[in-house]
């Protein structure tokens, strides 16, 4: 849905309120397509209406009571359906929706709940991810498709089978208590930050026609940062992507060539990102619930502090790796800091690390280890042992601006 | 993660043109049957055949020159690319189990063909940085 803010009749609204309406309804009905066709059916309606009429005094509470007729309306021809299919039985009773619960009660909690279906435990990323962008996001099947280059058919299957899933293991409507409440919210921000990724990734393909995810993670996170201002992690998790996509037009060069960070043109740098990303880490250590995403958005909030890439605060971003490490078992944290620790205390230092790292199975054959012997064993003098690390890395990234990057690399050291 | 699955002809057994027509029809069957379910598992990129080895043609830029063009079939390669899918699942280990399904197509008598199908990953964007 793109709908133009102004002169509209309210129209921009309903990108807004379209996920707390079908939030709401899905939580009615427990029925993720009826739910959703019902939410359309409001927002069409809107559509219609409410240029010529003028905007309700409660637009949510119009839509969702819109919705609930539509909904009802369903129930009572299903129910029909049924009888007429077998008058012998004595049907079921469907649940019946009395007006009188149709109370306007899309509050906050609706798009935190949808949210927390879409990114149920049951799905993989990629199904959580195209069904939160299509039912939280907004984004039509064949935004989401040119987003991920797959087409259409593709797309849309994915979503309805990820309804279907979310449909057999029948979580939704199960409210959930406040150990799983803080796992599935784990899971939201987990999701949002694959998103992310996803889009930060993708936006070194074609352009053109495609969604930024990035754009979109970073509404999304904003959006549970305002329906949960006192998750640390929520906060932690939208600083680090305002950090990160402050940098973005730096990061690639003209033929979407990688420029690494510390050839980055920081003038280049979102400054406005920056401080907001800056501003809302440092609030947000300041409360006292540290956790991983505080602390990558932190190392990030250092990097874009430096001026110069020779001003970066080595010794804290080590410190923050050091504390990274504790919280999470991730090789890459690991490499990372390995990295860190060459820039504070040298080259061997790094390579003493990476070598701990060699048995473990997770980086066996992966190319960052690689990449990073390479450019720490370039760092240390080592020109031949580096190109050999660069070419063993290009053999094995599957990334081909990442490739040609390492190539280059390998052919400058050999010929300069 | 897009992986790109090439169906090689190995350049064993009778053509498939020379099947009997029942036989033929199953294994047409089979890869309409095989992209459908693709389709419906959400995995489905691309798919295609592509025309015979015979009207291949192997073209080499020259210096000074017109580029040199040789017809196919060319003689020292009996293995020749029969068709490709790209497909978009999640791991590895799903293209493998796709990638062995394909190959156990039917050929004559319905027997499994054991097609040799030729798994390279599609190179993607980078990872984002630290």
């Amino acid at each position: 849905m793109s709908l133009e803010p102004a002169e509209d009749g309210g129209l921009h609204l309903l990108r807004e309120l379209a996920p707390r309406v079908l939030g709401a309804l899905l939580r009615r009905c427990g029925d993720f397509t009826a739910a959703e066709d019902a939410s359309q059916e409001a927002l069409l309606a809107a559509v219609e209406q409410w240029p010529r009429e003028g905007l309700p005094a409660n637009p949510g509470g119009w839509l969702f009571q819109v919705g609930c007729r539509r909904l009802a309306d369903r129930l009572r021809a299903e129910h029909s359906r049924r009888r007429r299919e077998a008058l012998a039985l004595e049907p079921r009773t469907p649940a019946e929706l009395p007006a009188a619960e149709c109370e306007p009660e899309t509050d906050r909690d609706d798009t935190l709940s949808l949210l927390f279906t879409c990114c149920h435990p049951a799905l993989s990323p990629p199904s959580a991810i195209a069904l939160t962008l299509r039912a939280v996001g907004g984004l039509t099947t064949a935004e989401i498709a040119s987003a991920f280059l797959v087409p259409e058919a593709t797309m849309a299957q994915r979503i309805s089978r990820a309804k279907q899933s979310i449909q057999a293991s029948g979580v939704p409507l199960a409210q959930p208590g406040p150990r799983e409440q803080a796992q599935r919210h784990a899971a939201v921000l987990h999701v949002l930050y694959l998103t992310f990724n996803e889009g930060y990734a993708s936006s070194a393909g074609p352009r053109l026609l495609r969604v930024e995810l990035a754009h979109e993670a970073i509404r999304l996170a904003r959006a549970v940062h305002r329906l949960a201002p006192e998750d640390c992690e929520t906060a932690g998790l939208l600083a680090l992507m305002l950090l990160t996509e402050a940098r973005s037009r730096a990061r690639t060069g003209p033929q979407g060539e990688l420029i690494p960070l510390d050839a980055q043109d920081r003038s280049l740098w979102d400054q406005d990102k920056l401080a907001e990303g800056t501003a809302l880490i440092t609030a947000t250590l300041a409360q006292g619930a540290v956790g991983p995403y505080q602390v990558q958005a932190a190392i990030a909030a250092l990097h874009g502090e430096a001026k110069r890439a020779a001003d970066t605060d080595w010794p804290q971003i080590q410190a923050l790796y050091t504390l990274l490490l504790r919280m999470s078992d991730n090789p890459m944290v690991a490499l990372n800091h390995a990295v860190a620790t060459a820039m504070v205390q040298g080259p061997r230092a790094g390579l003493a690390l990476l070598e701990q790292l060699e048995t473990d199975e997770r980086l066996a054959g992966h190319h960052r280890l690689a990449a990073v012997r390479a450019h720490l064993l370039e760092f240390a003098g080592d020109r031949s042992g580096a190109v050999a690390s660069f070419l063993v890395a290009a053999g094995r990234t599957t990334s081909l601006p990442e490739r040609n990057y390492l190539l280059t690399k390998a052919a400058g050291l050999q010929t300069g | 993660m897009k992986f790109m699955m090439m169906m090689h002809y190995a350049g064993e057994g009778p053509a498939i043109h020379t099947w009997p027509p029942q036989d033929l029809k199953a294994h047409i069957d089979f890869m309409h049957a095989f992209n459908r379910q693709l389709s419906e598992s959400g995995e489905f990129v691309e798919a295609h055949g592509l025309a015979g080895p015979e009207q291949a043609k192997l073209v080499r830029a020259r210096k000074g020159s017109g580029p040199a063009i040789t017809d196919g079939p060319f003689p020292e390669s009996k293995e020749f690319l029969a068709g490709f899918w790209i497909i978009d699942c999640e791991s590895e280990q799903r293209a493998i189990e796709l990638a062995a399904k394909a190959s156990a197509a039917p050929g004559i008598g319905g027997a499994a063909m054991s097609i040799p199908i030729e798994l390279r990953q599609v190179m993607c964007a980078p990872d984002p940085e630290a």
